[in-house]
């Protein structure tokens, strides 16, 4: 087992940051905030001894703008930041959406709002999958629940942001970020990398300028970027991922992303043993959201109890993709407070007996 | 049977409580266990309180976050006062003796106060305190094997401290000891979890 350099104990920090270096990041521009401190500390270690550029920029405005230049160039870039210092991105990210290009983004959410906390919050599920900035745009966001998943969400957001040229995003947590697990490592150079055609890396006599801008003055040509963009978020529902835990025969459905939906498959768990029918659905791209996937289930469920880190926001999502045909209903702890598995056994019950009452 | 431990382990910072948790998840890993590790981080670094969550297992860990624990070790009298409920019954309770004013009340679970803290002075290095500890722990529950500890300790230990490995499979060789007198003692009087109970308590 020691001999096998993959399998490692890790936080979900440094598992990010290795999976980034194994990944074949030619750039990392970034600024320190707890609790994701781990990862510019990482790679400042790692990145000398081996391959690519780490740069502690002078402000979470700066490291946004030196990946959107980077990204231009057309080289695999990545920074993270948590919560209060992801908001200060939120401009050059939409630049970035504008413009075209393909970078990694993550955001190990902390609670807020304001500066707020350093422990783990899913406070910014609005702001990673409504748009964030301003206009008319998305990011691909995966949301990890295990630090296993912290590591391939790497290789999978550099992969989907080149392979339809957007920003893709991880929004994780701080207890995620912290905590550690055992986590296979995916191999070195196992992400095939190709020079774009687009970047702007100089100009040979063998074709025209290349021209990265998010400025499109006139309102004809800024309709069809739009129209493109959203031609491009459409093709992204092909790349949509979800985990169903036990909701084959499943009456009370949970949803969860990222840390609750490891809480709450534990919950589900202790309602099994106690004879109820109980699933999990969880989402781990919550952009694009998977609606039909959801629907599929909730069709024939009693209700739906969906579990969160904060005061409902992908609850929102939850009601659309099942349009009124079945009460969803909703568990929530903000601020940096983490529900127990207990907690949620408890409000599923709460709500199974609300409804036992009403039937009789 | 299945291996699903669920420990807390609790103190002040710079007790060893985050690396003592630490060396049972990287035993684990050697081990091919599942295992996660999660600490209550906050801005503090010395002196605040400081606990994490290690939780063992045969089948991938569902939630690293609990609210009952199979085991708590605790090191200090907020932590008792904190964890002593969240023993699952049946449970064991580890706690360093000389930290407590107030001892545990509990009689559905294993109690044993170790005076860690004492034995770590007469090893003349008081950092040891908490592999004491791991070795009482080991030794009541033997959910990892010695190999495996050894293994874990030059993971956690920085290289500049490996030469001090053998000083630390000492002191969980002498936690060892130390459970298997508090137990042996009281053990001919008949049930030995009871007869530990009553020892510590009184």
């Amino acid at each position: 087992m020691e001999n096998n350099e993959n399998v490692r104990l890790m936080k979900g920090n440094e598992a990010m940051a290795e999976a980034a270096i194994r990944a074949g990041m030619d750039a990392y521009f970034g600024y320190p905030i707890t609790p994701q401190s781990e990862v510019l500390e990482y790679l400042t270690a790692e990145i000398p001894k081996r391959h690519g550029i780490v740069l502690q920029a002078e402000s979470e405005v700066a490291a946004i703008n030196m990946i959107y230049g980077a990204a231009g160039a057309g080289a695999r870039v990545m920074t993270s930041s948590s919560s209060p210092g992801f908001s200060l991105m939120q401009e050059g990210i939409s630049y970035i959406a504008s413009a075209q290009l393909p970078c990694l983004l993550v955001n190990v959410n902390r609670g807020g709002p304001g500066l707020g906390t350093i422990q783990p919050s899913q406070g910014d599920y609005f702001q990673a999958t409504k748009g964030g900035g301003h206009g008319d745009y998305h990011m691909y966001v995966l949301a990890p629940a295990s630090v296993q998943e912290m590591a391939d969400h790497v290789f999978e957001g550099f992969r989907i942001a080149e392979k339809y040229r957007l920003p893709a995003m991880i929004l994780s947590d701080g207890a995620l970020g912290q905590m550690m697990e055992k986590v296979i490592l995916p191999e070195e150079g196992s992400l095939p990398k190709e020079t774009p055609e687009w970047g702007t890396t100089g100009k040979p006599k063998t074709r025209e300028r290349n021209i990265i801008t998010s400025l499109f003055i006139q309102p004809e040509k800024m309709e069809e970027i739009n129209l493109g963009l959203q031609r491009k978020y459409q093709a992204l529902r092909s790349e949509i991922k979800f985990e169903e835990y036990c909701l084959d025969d499943a009456e009370y459905i949970l949803t969860a992303y990222g840390l609750a939906a490891r809480i709450s498959k534990k919950a589900v768990d202790i309602l099994r043993e106690q004879g109820i029918k109980a699933g999990l659905f969880r989402p781990i791209t919550v952009y694009p959201f998977p609606s039909e996937q959801l629907e599929h289930h909730a069709v024939h469920a009693r209700f739906i109890l969906d579990v969160e880190m904060n005061a409902g926001q992908m609850v929102e999502d939850v009601r659309l993709a099942v349009n009124g045909e079945t009460p969803v209903y909703f568990k929530g702890r903000m601020g940096g407070m983490i529900p127990t598995p207990a907690e949620i056994v408890e409000a599923v019950m709460t709500k199974i007996n609300v409804l036992e009452e009403s039937l009789v | 049977m299945k291996l699903n431990e669920e420990i807390i382990i609790a103190g002040f910072g710079g007790q060893g409580i985050l690396s003592m948790g630490q060396t049972l998840s990287y035993a684990a890993i050697k081990e091919n266990k599942e295992t996660s590790w999660m600490p209550s981080y906050g801005p503090e670094m010395r002196g605040g309180t400081a606990n994490c969550v290690v939780i063992l297992s045969d089948a991938p860990v569902s939630s690293p976050i609990i609210s009952e624990f199979d085991t708590a070790i605790v090191f200090n009298q907020p932590s008792l006062d904190k964890f002593e409920n969240a023993v699952k019954p049946g449970g064991i309770l580890l706690y360093e003796k000389s930290s407590i004013i107030r001892v545990p009340e509990r009689t559905d679970i294993t109690v044993l106060g170790i005076p860690v803290l004492e034995e770590a002075e007469k090893l003349k290095k008081k950092q040891t305190a908490n592999m004491i500890m791991l070795g009482a722990y080991l030794e009541l529950k033997p959910v990892i094997g010695q190999e495996a500890i050894i293994y874990a300790l030059k993971k956690v230990l920085p290289e500049r401290h490996h030469h001090l490995i053998p000083l630390n499979e000492q002191a969980i060789e002498l936690g060892k000891k130390l459970v298997r007198e508090l137990t042996g003692k009281e053990a001919r009087n008949g049930n030995a979890k009871e007869s530990v109970h009553e020892y510590s308590a009184g």
